[in-house]
C-alpha cells in the first residue's frame, strides 16, 4: 500500500497526577521505554517495536487526561498542504517549532469540534529498537512488564464527535472503517483509519467535550494480552474488563488504568482495512456486542469513565 | 480499623488505616461507591465526609474535586484514607448524569 498525507498516529501527550508513579508504571508495568525528559519535566516513552524516539508524552498536572494527540505525515510538504486545508475547513491552526517536544520537528497543531487537540509532524529523531535493519533478531532482550510493541490509538469522547469525523475524513483523509448509529440513525462512534489498521483513532459522542477514553498499546497475540492481565494481577493495576473481544474491529482486549485514573488498552488480533472494503455498521441494539463480543452488554464504566 | 458508613443505605464496612475506601469496600465485594478508574482521575466515586470525620487523601484530579469542593469534605472515594470512622453521602459522576445528560445519552445510544 502506497501511503499519502497522514501515515499513522506518531504520539499521544497525556496529563499523570504524580510523574514518578506515572514512569514506574509505564516503563515496569507496561513495558514502554523511556527516551527522554525535557526541561519541563515532561517525559518521552516508546515501544521496543518503534523506530521513533517516542510515541507517549507524560506531563504532570492537576488532572489526568489527554493533551494532544499526533499525527506523522509522509514528507514535509503535507504540513502546508494541510495546514491551508485545516484553515479553509475554519479550524484554528497553530505552528509549534521545532524542538518544542524534543527530537520532534515543527509541527501542525489544529483543534477540532469535539474539543480534542491534534498535530500533525513529518520529523521525530530515529531512534531505533535495539536490532537494527540488517539482519536483525526477532525482538530484543531485557524488556519488561508487558512488553507492548507500540501506540497504536486513542478512543476520544467529546461533544459533537460526528464534526471531528467530518474533520478526519475530509481534511485528513481517513477512512471510516466502522460506525455505531444512534436510534435516529446518526454516528453515535466512528473508526478511523489512515493506514491499512482497523482503526487509528475512534471518536465517540459525549456530553463534555476533550475527553480520553483510552490510550493503546499493541500485542500480537491472545498469550501476550493474558500475560498482560497476569501482570495486572500481579501489581495490583485497576482493570476495567477483560481480557475479552470487542465486536468493533475485533481485538482481544483488556481495558486497565494507569495510576491517575487514565485508561489503557492492550489489544491484538484486529483486521487488516483496504480501502475498497466497506465500512461496518453497529446498529444501536447490538451496542453491547459491539464494544464487549462476549458480555454483550454495555456497562456504564464504558460510556461515563473517562479522564 | 475505621468504619464506614453509606448515608441513604445499609451499607456499612470496615476500612483499615492505610488502605483507601474504594479498595475496602471492593475487597470485601461491598458495593454503595460507584467503581470508575480507582486512579483519582474519572470523578465517578466522588463522596463527601459528613459530619466531623478525619481522613486525608492522595492526589486527586481538580477538574473532579475542585479545592471549594475539598474544603466542604468532597473528595474520590479511591484517594481518601480515613483517620476516624466516616459517614459518606456518595455523590458521584453518575448521579449528576443520570438526572441529566447521561441518561438522555444512554438513550442515543440504544442501551
Ligand atoms: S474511581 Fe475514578 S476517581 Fe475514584
Ligand atoms: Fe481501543
Amino acid at each position: 500500500m502506497s501511503f499519502t498525507g497522514v501515515m499513522r498516529p506518531g504520539h499521544a501527550a497525556i496529563r499523570v497526577l504524580d510523574m514518578a508513579e506515572a514512569v514506574e508504571y509505564y516503563v515496569e508495568r507496561v513495558g514502554l521505554i523511556k527516551t527522554d525528559e525535557d526541561k519541563q519535566g515532561r517525559v518521552y516513552l516508546k515501544g521496543w517495536d518503534e523506530l521513533d524516539c517516542f510515541s507517549l508524552v507524560l506531563r504532570e498536572a492537576d488532572s489526568p487526561g489527554i493533551d494532544f494527540m499526533g499525527f506523522k505525515v509522509c514528507k514535509e510538504s503535507d504540513l502546508d498542504d494541510f495546514e491551508a486545508k485545516l484553515k479553509e475547513y475554519g479550524q484554528n491552526v497553530e505552528r509549534m517549532p521545532a524542538g518544542e517536544l524534543i527530537k520532534c520537528g515543527e509541527r501542525v497543531r489544529f483543534d477540532s469540534p469535539s474539543g480534542h487537540t491534534f498535530e500533525l509532524y513529518a520529523e521525530k529523531e530515529y531512534l531505533g529498537d535495539g536490532l537494527g535493519r540488517l539482519n536483525p533478531n526477532p525482538w530484543p532482550e531485557g524488556l519488561k512488564g508487558m512488553q507492548v510493541h507500540r501506540f497504536d490509538h486513542c478512543l476520544l469522547y467529546g461533544s459533537n464527535a460526528i464534526g471531528t469525523v467530518n474533520l478526519f475524513r475530509d481534511v485528513l483523509g481517513f477512512d471510516l472503517t466502522e460506525q455505531v448509529l444512534n436510534p435516529e440513525g446518526e454516528i453515535a462512534a466512528a473508526f478511523l483509519s489512515c493506514s491499512n489498521k482497523a482503526h487509528d483513532i475512534a471518536i465517540l459522542e459525549h456530553p463534555e467535550p476533550g475527553k480520553l477514553h483510552h490510550v493503546s498499546f499493541m500485542l500480537m497475540t491472545w498469550e501476550e494480552v493474558l500475560r498482560a492481565a497476569d501482570i495486572m494481577s500481579m501489581h495490583d493495576i485497576a482493570i476495567d474488563i477483560g481480557p475479552t473481544r470487542h465486536g468493533i474491529t475485533r481485538g482481544q482486549t483488556i481495558y486497565f488504568f494507569d495510576p491517575s485514573g487514565n485508561r489503557n488498552e492492550v489489544f491484538c488480533g484486529d483486521y487488516t482495512w483496504y480501502p475498497d472494503r466497506e465500512p461496518i455498521t453497529w446498529q444501536p441494539e447490538e451496542l453491547g456486542k459491539a464494544i464487549f463480543y462476549h458480555d454483550r452488554k454495555l456497562n456504564e464504566n464504558f460510556l461515563g469513565v473517562v479522564t | 480499623m475505621y468504619q464506614i458508613s453509606i448515608e441513604d443505605s445499609d451499607e456499612v464496612f470496615d476500612c483499615a488505616a492505610d488502605r483507601n475506601v474504594l479498595k475496602a469496600m471492593e475487597k470485601l465485594g461491598r458495593s454503595g461507591i460507584p467503581i470508575g478508574c480507582r486512579g483519582g482521575g474519572c470523578g465517578v466515586c466522588r463522596v463527601q465526609v459528613l459530619g466531623k470525620g478525619q481522613y486525608h487523601t492522595g492526589k486527586m484530579s481538580r477538574e473532579q474535586v475542585p479545592a471549594d469542593d475539598e474544603k466542604k469534605g468532597i473528595c474520590l472515594a479511591c484517594k481518601l484514607i480515613p483517620e476516624s470512622n466516616l459517614r459518606l453521602k456518595v455523590l458521584g459522576k453518575w448521579q449528576k448524569h443520570f438526572s441529566d445528560n447521561r441518561v438522555s445519552e444512554n438513550q442515543k445510544l440504544g442501551t
